[in-house]
């Protein structure tokens, strides 16, 4: 067990909190910036795979775990931002004073992405104002499904069904492609610390502190001198932006879309992320990716190891994957990271734990906190 | 000379006047009280002034600003902070976090300057962190510091809400049944840090009480409500003594 002895202020708003921290992540780090000269190709793109829905998913957390607004429409910003992607740095932006369209870098396309997709995020967040809970789910929910048929029906940008090719980040004078393997791996784990670090600078100031408030209670909240309009349009915006950012590097991940990748089931997928994960911590976002890409993949393995008759059932997979978020739900409503706490607890006061420790805790998963 | 002053104030739901033509002026310095039976309006007063309701009538006047308007966000930064009959707490942030949040409406704020953790935020926080390290001082919150909400208890919780409403610096608090669910000692201890913010802080304080021990001990003027109207106003004696008071708690006879 680790006492720590705080000298000074500044000890409480450090994102590292004692120097154990800096070992840990610091060699974590190392691992994940080593792996890609270690793994085969297949693993190096699930990496990256996992480091962009990490992204999108610290995006939601902001707004479902730290503000309490729930979201069944984040697959719209994903898409938004993926084909603002596509769009711009493809077929470019046709201006009626130019012959040729205008085709943007990556570099501005990139944070275009965000914006507009931070933009929708403002658009659906102004209705959203008035709406709580099961309400917000639903009208997030229409909104995906809007953005769904748009990006299906207008076709002279889109494609439609048809699909769209996204174009590769090659840079001819250096001969250098940055969507290919090793290099589009570091673009996207540089891209996660980012929003790591402004998400977690967020939480330790008055921004943070405000989502959190309005979180827990709107009425006192208000009170405070906190403007509950600004403060949600601002976590939409901010829970979009951030989720544009992870649909504009999966267009390239993809390298081809079709407003399939943006359904209702994408959307869901990315709130199950949040709530297996762990509501209201960033880590969860993390645990959550890796839980979303990982399930699938094990029992894919699994399947091997079962007897015919059961692995070869028609709807074998959805019925783990449903058994395993009840499982949660019930007896987890922490998540991963929850559970994660617990273990390390359990090895610091190694032989001392004491079994009732959380029996007292109360979890965000109560309906009441889903207003 | 009069801090806030209520002129006429009433609202209405649908049929029911929960608050109906009430006057008074709290003058600066002063433990101003609210008493009255269940459902007399007294916490509706409180959210008419936080402006949580709108007023059907009447005017609120505050340190010379009419504020009948004023939009609820605003009411803590003109300086008048409040606390809730049934706490009202972040319950899944620890108590710093909580006072910190008392805080924000002396805050500025900027999602790029936060996002990126600049040194002038990293002052403010700091210079923040000093004024709430002062209400911990002075409410003897320093044990509690890093504990999350939900695993105080209540009498602990209700210091925490007194300290995160002294945390906005307000000229004018409202405490909403400051003893309510409170032992005889912790009662004892919710007087004198009345009697201190009011003596030494000078702060001016309105309350909403039941417990008749602690309104006569700290309160300067009482104003009984019934049924949403005035009945009696004056030193608390005078109102203890008034028989339509008496009148109001313990029945009489309806000849």
């Amino acid at each position: 067990m680790r006492f720590l002895f705080k000298t000074s202020y500044e000890q409480d708003i450090r994102i590292a909190k004692h120097s154990g921290y800096y070992w840990s992540y610091g060699a974590l780090l190392l691992i994940i910036l080593c792996a890609p000269y270690f793994l085969d190709e297949y693993y190096i793109g699930q990496m990256t795979q996992l480091y962009i829905l990490a992204i999108a998913g610290v995006g939601l957390m902001l707004l479902s775990g730290y503000t309490g607004l729930i979201s069944l429409g984040h697959a719209a910003f994903f898409g938004i931002g993926a084909y603002t992607e596509a769009v711009l740095t493809g077929n470019g932006i046709p201006l009626p004073f130019m012959d040729e369209p205008i085709v943007f870098s990556f570099f501005i396309s990139f944070p275009m992405a965000g914006v507009l997709a931070a933009v929708a995020g403002v658009v659906i967040g102004i209705p959203a104002l008035r709406l709580t809970g099961i309400y917000l789910a639903i009208a997030t929910f229409a909104f995906a499904i809007i953005v769904e048929e748009i990006l299906s029906r207008w076709e002279s940008v889109t494609n439609g069904y048809t699909g769209l090719l996204v174009d590769s980040i090659y840079f001819e004078s250096i001969d250098f492609d940055l969507t290919e393997g090793v290099s589009f791996y570091f673009l996207c784990l540089g891209v996660l610390i980012a929003v790591i670090l402004f998400s977690l600078n967020l939480l330790r100031s008055a921004t943070g502190r405000s989502m959190m408030a309005v979180r827990d209670s709107e009425i006192s909240a208000q009170s405070m001198g906190v403007n509950l309009a600004q403060t949600k349009t601002l976590a939409f915006a901010i829970s979009a932006g951030i989720t544009g950012l992870a649909g504009a590097l999966f267009a390239h991940k993809l390298g081809f879309l079709s407003p399939e990748s943006f359904t209702v089931l994408q959307s869901l997928e990315l709130l199950v992320l949040v709530v297996v994960g762990g509501l209201g911590s960033i880590h969860g976002a993390i645990f959550g990716a890796m839980f979303v890409l990982a399930l699938p993949q094990g029992l894919a393995i699994m399947k091997d190891y079962l007897p015919h008759y059961i692995s070869e059932q028609p709807g074998f997979e959805p019925l783990i994957f449903g058994l395993i978020l009840i499982f949660f739900v019930m007896f987890e409503p922490l998540g991963i990271y929850g559970r994660w706490l617990k273990v390390k607890l359990y090895f610091q006061m190694f032989p001392l734990y004491k079994k009732a420790t959380f029996k007292r805790q109360k979890s965000y998963m109560k309906s009441e906190r889903l207003k | 000379m009069s801090l806030f002053t209520a002129e006429n104030l009433a609202i209405n739901f649908g049929g029911v006047k929960a608050v109906d033509g009430v006057n008074f002026d709290i003058k600066e310095g002063e433990c101003f009280t609210i008493i009255g039976p269940n459902g007399a309006g007294k916490t509706t007063i409180f959210n008419l002034i936080s402006r949580i309701y709108d007023a059907s009538e009447g005017r609120m006047t505050f340190n010379g600003q009419d504020i009948t308007e004023v939009p609820p966000h605003d009411i803590a930064g003109l300086g008048i902070a409040r606390t809730f009959q049934n706490i009202e707490l972040f319950e899944h942030a620890s108590v710093l976090q909580n006072l910190l949040v008392g805080r924000h409406c002396h805050t500025k704020r900027s999602i790029w300057s936060e996002g990126l953790f600049l040194p002038s935020v990293r002052k403010a926080e700091l210079a923040h962190r000093e004024k709430v390290e002062e209400i911990i001082d002075f409410l003897d919150l320093q044990h509690y510091r890093e504990s999350l909400i939900m695993n105080l208890p209540y009498g602990v919780r209700k210091v925490v809400e007194l300290g995160r409403a002294l945390c906005t610096e307000p000229k004018l608090i409202l405490l909403d049944e400051p003893s309510s669910g409170l032992n005889v000692e912790e009662t004892q201890d919710m007087s004198f840090w009345i009697d201190d913010i009011k003596k030494d802080l000078g702060i001016t304080v309105l309350m909403v009480e039941h417990d008749m021990g602690l309104v006569s001990e700290v309160s300067d003027r009482v104003l009984v409500l019934n049924y949403g109207r005035m009945l009696a106003y004056g030193s608390p004696q005078e109102v203890q003594n008034d028989p339509e008071v008496i009148k109001a708690y313990l029945g009489g006879d309806d000849e």
